[in-house]
């Protein structure tokens, strides 16, 4: 059939979010916004969409959209609409949303490398219960309705499709939701459902500009959820299309316990919303004075302006920048790290050591809750630019330092694994073994083939124990085989 | 100008179980009132903005602070099944889209 | 007691105050006749006064009908549908609310057409109202219990609610005052919403003292409707006898032959105007264009919005439910099929296909542009007139199922009072004579806010009128 190969087909992926804001009371109403009470003990006619109702805005969630607006440094409209967004379902009391649809609070922007398509407003809706043997809705016998939730104020982010693989999908939402924390307007807890994540996912030929169908992915409810579901579907479409099959534009959700994405059953007709302006609720106008408040209420650095200040005045790689800022407590560390003791230590080089903490204590644990005092860190950096000790030795004393805390220079001298140089530490006599031990990788290193030097390494490392560093070895090694 | 599959059709989209009688009546007595509106159509309205707000009001914002709830009795006392303190209804089978 | 039958309200609260009318006994006087009403005016009577009976507060103790339409914490509040059947809502709205505060206590509850929808009550589920100066007849709606209950005198006062015309009109057909103020100065929180823009409360009364007597207490800005506002400089009682210097402008498209006016209307329309230029009044014929598409544009943009204000009524959480034994859909499906009477299942798929996708623009959006239109119209108008004046209703109140039959004749009942509630500006009726033993309503129309210019103008038309209602109140 001569299907393309995989590596030819280009994930084009959009994620739409939605974030809870973290007001006191609902985003139409002066109930407070909690987390589990009771059922239906915050609830009032406008959240339980009694006759008579009507909704009333909150200025707090208006002025935390504002601010997720101005960090992603989107367009934000002088007087934008709500929408009723018409459908039937239990959790939607009115049997409609009020949200916002042509004229949102804000357009555009862009975070890291993906630029958003809009920002806007509106109501969570109900929790809706089933009773059964799972708990889950499918094989439910009946249902139950809790409106503690209802009217909850979210932010509805969309992002362009910009987005190329599941791995950049979960990286970028890890981004947005630290810039979210550090904004201070969503407990962001994707457990708790503060944060919630669908994909648009879409596949198309490398090289091509034309849109592939898209499907849209729901209910990945965590980072692993959503980089699994997404990678899932972007085979499920490459496989469809290598078979010479279509991809039918449809919604698929995401089952937590199987992993498996499943098709929601076609309905007889789609979705017609019948948007039309919210008669109840007048357009929201944004003073000057909205959007300096909302100016005033920013932290003074978020995490991808952090990342552009690393690579710039520190000189780091966009790539280490980008994972020292994009978490709050690395970036913290690292740079508390740098200021310390005065020691001037490469900012570069320190940076390199922090995936190296990391990887011992574990991604989720805080550097600086650990025994590694920032301070030990750049000591231990700065040995190792100082060649006082090799690199080899320095990740073993890392090891011990995470184990026992104290300082770096006390357990180096402890373990002896001080660097071995040329004339003293009898590094020059190892080499001359070496060099013995190996008659033909000398050779062929005198001949001119560096790439036999390896084992000639090898013997000198295991000897010194790791002491010397790689370096400096191949360097003596050389200046011996040509003298 | 409606026929039997639109007038079907919007009422699924209300949730209007219609019987046989009422579809065709619908049909009849719908296509004659719109038929009447449709002379809205013929009038010139380039560049009219629609109006969506009739008067115009300013700084109707909440300020964000609690206000007393309603007690969870006085709520689900309406219910027409109440059920583990929320409100029962027919499982929907599968997710909201 | 006759006596206390040829009591306005305004004229009772004076007895009270002075201390010659007990308040418990006006109200037992009225709580009895609404018991025995024979009209079907009502949907719930008090059963007692109230304890506290509100006599040293300004409206004196003087019990309102309310329309079934506005919620009343604990008391049926039904909208007059069987959707909503025994349903007791656990708030009270706002103006009932203020009313009572106002020492104006529940009297009842009264009977109108389910959901506001509606030009002659005949589409209650809890039957048809009917009109007292003639039992074959309608009174006229969507406030028709509230007219009736007024007319008969087995209310003081009352309030109803104008969507399209729903106050003024069956005023007009029962021969009583009735007012739709500026959108947004009354608070619409506690009222069963049919149409959100269009929607408003008002009072329903025999005479315009008692009308601005109760609209002053109605009237203000609501934290809790974000549509409602101040009403700038508050309600007085009128006061003017003349009219000198009033600009009243008669539109040609409201009252020439295209609204299909009656001749006998026509005939009482045009002595009022003679009356009013006796008064000092200048009177000359205006244009307002658009005007003849208003009513097209109401019953697309009206049911366009109640067909999202009435999907609420689900079976999920208050109210009647059917199939709920079934699957979801069949619920929904049923209880709402079933629930809601044919006008307003009319008007719910009305609304529904307007908003529908591919439907939109032609329909719900240009009817927002025609309401543009209308409200410029009326703006240039009233450049040069200070008033309009039109008759309120082309014709008197009609036979019970003479137009049931008819969904779009019906409609027509709107003709004349429409283009106000699109423009969002207040119109009050007031009787101005009878055609063949039926009564006769004059509208008068200002520019947002001049319910002050309103109500006097209309005192003064309604001393040189004096129109006797007493017939009715049997």
């Amino acid at each position: 059939m001569g299907a393309l190969p995989v590596s030819d087909y280009e994930p084009v992926i959009g994620l739409e979010i939605h974030v809870q804001l973290k007001t006191q009371t609902k985003m139409f109403c002066g109930c407070r916004v909690t987390f589990g009470d009771p059922p239906n003990t915050h609830t009032c006619p406008t959240c339980l969409g009694l006759p008579g109702a009507l909704p009333v805005a909150n200025r707090r969630a208006a002025h935390f959209g504002l601010m997720i607006g101005l960090a992603l440094g989107s367009d934000i409209a002088e007087r934008s609409l709500f929408h009723r967004k018409n459908y039937f379902y239990p959790d939607n009391p009115k049997a409609y949303q009020i949200s916002q649809y042509d004229i949102p609070l804000c357009r555009g922007g862009q975070l890291g490398d993906v630029r958003i398509h809009r920002v806007h407003l509106e109501e969570d809706a109900a929790k809706l219960n089933h009773l059964g043997q799972s708990g889950r809705i499918h094989g439910a016998e009946r249902s139950w309705v809790d409106f503690n939730r209802c009217g909850t104020p979210l932010v509805e982010i969309v992002t362009e499709p910009d987005i190329r693989s599941a791995e950049q999908a979960r990286e970028w939402l890890i981004v947005l939701r630290e810039t979210l924390r550090q904004l201070g307007v969503s407990d962001v807890n994707m457990d708790e459902g503060s944060l919630r994540c669908d994909a648009n996912v879409s596949v198309r030929l490398g090289g091509t500009s034309e849109l592939g169908t898209k499907t849209e992915l729901k209910n990945m409810n965590s980072f692993r959820f959503l980089e699994r579901g997404v990678r899932a579907e972007v085979e499920r479409q490459v496989e469809l299309l290598r078979d010479g099959r279509s991809v039918i534009q449809e919604t698929l959700h995401f089952d937590p316990a199987s992993g498996q994405l499943t098709p929601l059953r076609s309905k007889e007709e789609a979705h017609d919303y019948r948007y039309f302006p919210e008669p109840d609720l007048v357009p929201l106008v944004v003073s000057e004075q909205m959007v300096a408040d909302a100016q005033a209420d920013m932290p003074t650095e978020l995490p991808t302006e952090r990342a552009a200040r690393f690579e710039r005045e520190l000189g780091l790689a966009a790539g280490r920048a980008r994972e020292l800022a994009f978490r709050a407590e690395l970036g913290n560390y690292f740079e508390r790290a740098l200021a310390g003791d005065g020691e001037s230590v490469d900012p570069v080089a320190l940076a390199n050591w922090i995936p190296q903490l990391v990887e011992r204590i574990g991604s989720d644990a805080d550097p600086a809750d650990s025994k590694v005092s920032p301070e030990s860190l750049a000591g231990l950096a700065a040995m190792v630019s100082a060649k006082q000790v090799s690199r080899d030795a320095a990740r073993e004393v890392l090891t011990l330092l995470v184990q026992e805390g104290g300082d770096p220079r006390t357990i180096v001298e402890r373990e002896g694994l001080t660097a071995l140089s040329g004339e003293s530490d009898g590094l020059d006599e190892v080499i001359e073994r070496a060099i013995a031990s190996d008659p033909d990788a000398a050779e062929q290193v005198r001949a001119g083939n560096l790439r036999a030097i390896g084992p000639l390494i090898g013997f000198v490392k295991r000897e010194t124990k790791g002491r010397a560093d790689g370096a400096e070895v191949t360097r003596l090694i050389r200046e011996h085989l040509e003298a | 100008m409606l026929d039997r599959a639109q007038v079907l059709h919007v009422a699924r989209l209300a949730r209007l179980e219609l019987t046989d009688p009422e579809i065709e009546q619908m049909a009849a007595e719908l296509s004659k009132v719109l038929e009447h509106f449709e002379k809205i159509g013929e009038l010139d309205l380039e560049g009219v903005p629609p109006t969506s707000h009739v008067v115009e009001v300013t700084d109707t914002l909440r300020p964000d602070e609690p206000e007393a709830s309603l007690p969870a009795e006085v709520v689900l006392a309406s219910a027409p099944e109440p059920l583990e303190g929320g409100f029962g209804v027919p499982s929907p089978g599968q997710p909201e889209e | 007691m006759t006596d206390l039958l040829d009591l306005t309200a305004a004229q009772a609260a004076d007895r009270i105050r002075a201390g010659d009318l007990d308040p418990r006994e006006l109200f037992e006087h009225y709580r009895s006749r609404a018991a025995a009403d024979e009209l079907n005016a009502f949907t719930w009577v008090a059963d007692q006064a109230p304890s506290a009976p509100g006599d040293g507060r300004p409206l004196a103790g003087v019990p309102v009908a309310v329309k079934d339409l506005f919620c009343t914490q604990g008391v049926p509040s039904q909208a007059a549908s069987k959707i909503l059947e025994d349903y007791r809502p656990p708030y009270t709205a706002t103006v009932v609310r203020n009313l009572a505060e106002a020492g104006a206590p529940l009297l009842a509850k009264t009977n109108q057409d389910e959901f506001a929808m509606g030009s002659s009550n005949e589409n209650s589920a809890y039957g048809p109202v009917l009109n007292p100066w003639d039992r074959r007849r309608v009174p006229g709606g969507s406030s028709g219990g509230s007219a009736a209950a007024v007319a008969a005198g087995s209310a003081p006062w009352a309030i109803g609610t104008d969507t399209g015309g729903s106050i003024r009109q069956p005023a007009a057909l029962c021969g009583v005052v009735g007012l739709k103020p500026t959108y947004g100065a009354c608070s619409r929180y506690g009222m069963i919403a049919f149409a959100s823009s269009l929607d408003q409360a008002g009072p329903l009364t025999r005479d315009v003292t008692d009308a601005a007597l109760l609209l002053a207490h109605m009237v203000g800005r609501d934290r809790h409707d974000s549509t409602s506002v101040e009403f700038p400089g508050g309600i007085e009682a009128p006061r003017a006898e003349r009219l000198d210097g009033i600009r009243l402008g008669v539109p040609e498209e409201l009252t020439g032959s295209e609204g299909g006016v009656e001749p006998g209307v026509r005939e009482q329309f045009d002595a009022t105007l003679r009356r009013a230029e006796e008064l000092g009044a200048t009177i000359e014929p205006c244009r307002l264009p658009h005007a003849p598409h208003a009513l097209s544009a109401y019953y697309l943009i009206a049911p366009a919005e109640a067909s999202a204000n009435l999907a609420r009524f689900d079976g999920v959480r208050y109210g009647l439910r059917l199939g709920g034994e079934a699957d979801l859909v069949s619920m929904y499906e049923q209880t709402r099929g079933r629930g809601f009477g044919p006008e307003v299942k009319r008007r719910i798929m009305l609304g529904t296909y307007a908003l529908s996708s591919g439907y939109y623009d032609a329909y719900y959006g240009t009817a927002q542009k025609v309401r543009t239109k209308i409200s410029e119209d009326f703006a240039a108008a009233f450049e040069q007139f200070d008033l309009l004046v039109t008759p309120t209703s082309p014709w008197t109140a009609f036979e019970l199922g003479s137009k049931t039959d008819d969904p779009l004749a019906m409609y027509l009942n709107d003709f004349c009072t429409v283009p106000m509630s699109l423009a969002g500006i207040p119109a009050i009726s007031i009787p101005c004579g009878l055609s063949q033993g039926l009564p006769v309503g004059f509208q008068l129309a200002g520019p947002a806010f001049s319910e002050a210019r309103l109500l006097d103008a209309a005192f003064a038309l309604e001393r040189a009128i004096a129109f006797d209602g007493s017939t009715a109140r049997v």
